[in-house]
């Protein structure tokens, strides 16, 4: 039986080596369609490079337009200010006079990121746990689904119950909690009204990455044989026990996978956090002030770049984000086939 | 010594009880955001779904009534010009990879690919397809919506078909070529048909993963207050709109947006319920 969600992390990617057989390597040389099967079989090979094909041109094209700020900027763009002359302030992203610096949008990013996975982790894994480890049967079908469904609901949806329940919520009832006894920290100052922050985002963000990664841990951790589990019990070990010494650890390298991939997909998560994280191009050092990231401000900017440069600002922000996002999967990916590896992905 | 051995027994019994515990409330604080949205979905949309949602366009600012015609038209046709792009490729991509290249170093970099492309932020293939399409092109236009959602739908479709290929016994693809069909139609005829259902339903799930999609759209189909069928005109998407509308001050857009994404939903719960349903069953029991 397949899994339902094959492009999230499927492990398969090792398939068995499948020798053609005798039989059919005869079969395949004689005919006279011989012409008909090259074209067909080149046709699919061209459908495969397209695949190639379309990351080169993303690449390519990132790349050429993002050449002019990159010219003007350098690498001063990733972790330079310039300093306003008439405030005396540090000012990062100015389309007016034409400054770029994507220092808050890679703080922004990385915040709200980390929040996310913070949130997002212990409990994904606690789901994962539960559905594979002690879950009645009856349970286990619905629960899986409704996890799953959780990971196909639209950004924008979340965004927009971010906005509507999960804002107010935290603004009149969780937030003056939060300034009231870790405020002497600094990390949660009350200056801003309007609940929107890296708060925010990361709860939502939370719940939108939970899914990928409690799906894959719990795959993960299908893989591990019974054996182990039966030689832990045999053990006279709990049922914890059994988990932790005889799952979990030996599951460790996909679930970090797991998460890395979390990570990616918080990364590059746009529209909800858009609409929650306040959206603007500033550092503080409070979780609850107002915010940007790398993909909110193009969904944001883009459409009205002001400027050549200042699209080719954003164009340099979107660049950086792929090529972040690219080795963040990659790497996730060769951590996930790493355990999974050798198993059927349906081995539920 | 006794004493000290059943106090550490009674550690472990509570151990093994919090953990099943924080297991359990951790399911439950999961599940919770799922039905909050659900029923809140429900309880803002419902009351706003009428026939007007369906058959009328947006009214100007301060007029009440109106719906959302013009987006859910839009987001078919940007739909369906997406699986005009991205199902063809992403089916041959698939049987590229289990007919003619297992095992080949080829097919492990296009699997690897697909699977890191898959991962691609939605925003920066937006970005990507906009300098490609929508610059040399002059203008914004559905058919660079359309674009954007086919290049994310290949992924996807390309590894579930591949998958559900795999599942297809040898022996079919032998019996085939016994008969002296040409191997193109064998795979064809034969071995892609016997996959149908499962490739149908991975295409499924690629359509419901960018039915919902929006930061593409922002700069490719860009929106539209009115009807637009042209391709190479802006059009109106329904996620697009749900978040202008979303993030307006009026009460009457906030309204039509909750109706908006009531229905989005349902698309999207009816599909993947439906690839559940078609999945659980097992796609290929007669065939295998």
């Amino acid at each position: 039986m397949p899994d339902p969600s094959p492009h999230d992390g499927d492990p398969q990617a090792e398939v068995a080596p499948h020798p053609v057989s005798a039989i059919r390597s005869f079969l395949l040389t004689r005919g006279n369609s011989a012409l008909a099967d090259r074209g067909f079989h080149w046709l699919m090979v061209l459908c495969a490079l397209s695949i190639f094909g379309i990351v080169v041109l993303i690449a390519a094209e990132l790349v050429l337009r993002s050449r002019l700020a990159w010219g003007q900027f350098g690498l001063d763009f990733f972790y330079k200010a310039y300093i306003d002359t008439y405030t005396g302030l540090p000012m990062y992203w100015d389309p007016v006079n034409a400054h770029f610096s994507a220092l808050p949008f890679l703080y922004g990013t990385i915040v709200s990121s980390f929040l996310a996975l913070l949130l997002a982790v212990p409990l994904a894994i606690g789901v994962a746990v539960f559905l594979t480890e002690m879950c009645p049967g009856a349970l286990r079908g619905p629960l899986a689904f409704i996890t799953e469904l959780l990971a196909a609901i639209p950004s924008v949806i979340y965004g927009m119950w971010a906005v509507f329940v999960l804002v107010p919520l935290l603004r009149e009832h969780v937030n003056p909690w939060f300034i009231k006894l870790l405020g002497w920290t600094g990390f949660f100052a009350d200056d801003n009204p309007t609940g929107l922050g890296f708060v925010s985002a990361g709860i939502i963000l939370a719940i939108m990455i939970l899914p990928i990664i409690s799906s894959l841990t719990r795959e993960v951790m299908t893989a591990v044989p019974h054996s182990q589990r039966e030689a832990v019990l045999a053990l006279g070990a709990t049922r914890w026990e059994m988990i932790r010494t005889g799952v979990l650890r030996n599951a460790r390298i996909g679930i970090v996978g797991a998460i890395i991939l979390g990570l990616g997909r918080a990364l590059g998560e746009t529209m909800a956090v858009a609409m929650v994280i306040g959206n603007s191009p500033e550092i503080h050092r409070s979780l609850l002030a107002n915010g940007s990231t790398m993909s909110s401000v193009i969904a944001n900017e883009f459409a009205e770049a002001s400027s050549d440069l200042h699209l080719s600002a954003l164009m340099e922000l979107g660049m950086a984000l792929f090529i972040v996002t690219i080795i963040v999967n990659a790497f996730a990916r060769l951590l996930i086939w790493a355990v999974t590896r050798g198993t059927p992905s349906s081995a539920h | 010594m006794r004493n000290e051995h059943t106090l550490r027994a009674k550690i472990r019994t509570l151990a093994d009880y919090a953990a099943t515990g924080i297991a359990v409330f951790s399911t439950v604080l999961v599940v919770a955001p799922l039905v909050a949205i659900f029923i809140y979905l429900v309880y803002k949309g419902a009351v706003s779904l009428n026939w007007d949602f369906f058959t009328k366009v947006p009214k100007p600012v301060g007029e009440a009534g109106g719906g959302m015609a013009n987006a859910i038209a839009g987001s078919a046709i940007l739909l369906g010009l997406g699986s005009l792009i991205g199902i063809p490729i992403g089916i041959g991509g698939g049987v590229f990879l289990a007919e003619f290249g297992r095992g080949t170093r080829l097919a492990n970099a296009v699997r690897f690919t697909a699977d890191v492309l898959n991962g691609v932020p939605s925003i920066v293939m937006g970005i990507a397809i906009y300098s490609l399409v929508v610059v040399p092109q002059g203008h914004f236009s559905a058919f660079s919506g359309g674009v954007v959602l086919g290049v994310m739908m290949i992924p996807t479709v390309c590894r579930t078909t591949e998958e559900m290929l795999l599942m297809v016994p040898n022996s079919v693809r032998e019996a085939a070529l016994a008969l002296g069909v040409p191997n193109w139609r064998s795979v064809v005829a034969i071995t892609v048909r016997t996959a149908s259902p499962g490739i149908i339903t991975g295409c499924m799930l690629a359509f419901a993963r960018v039915a919902g999609e929006t930061a593409p759209l922002i700069f490719t189909a860009f929106g539209n207050g009115d009807w637009s069928a042209r391709l190479n005109e802006p059009i109106a998407a329904l996620p697009l709109q749900i978040y202008v509308y979303a993030l307006s001050p009026y009460d009457e857009w906030h309204r039509l947006a909750w109706a908006g994404a009531l229905v989005l939903i349902i698309l999207i719960v009816l599909a993947v319920s439906l690839v559940r349903y078609v999945t659980s069953r097992g796609v290929l029991k007669g065939a295998s």
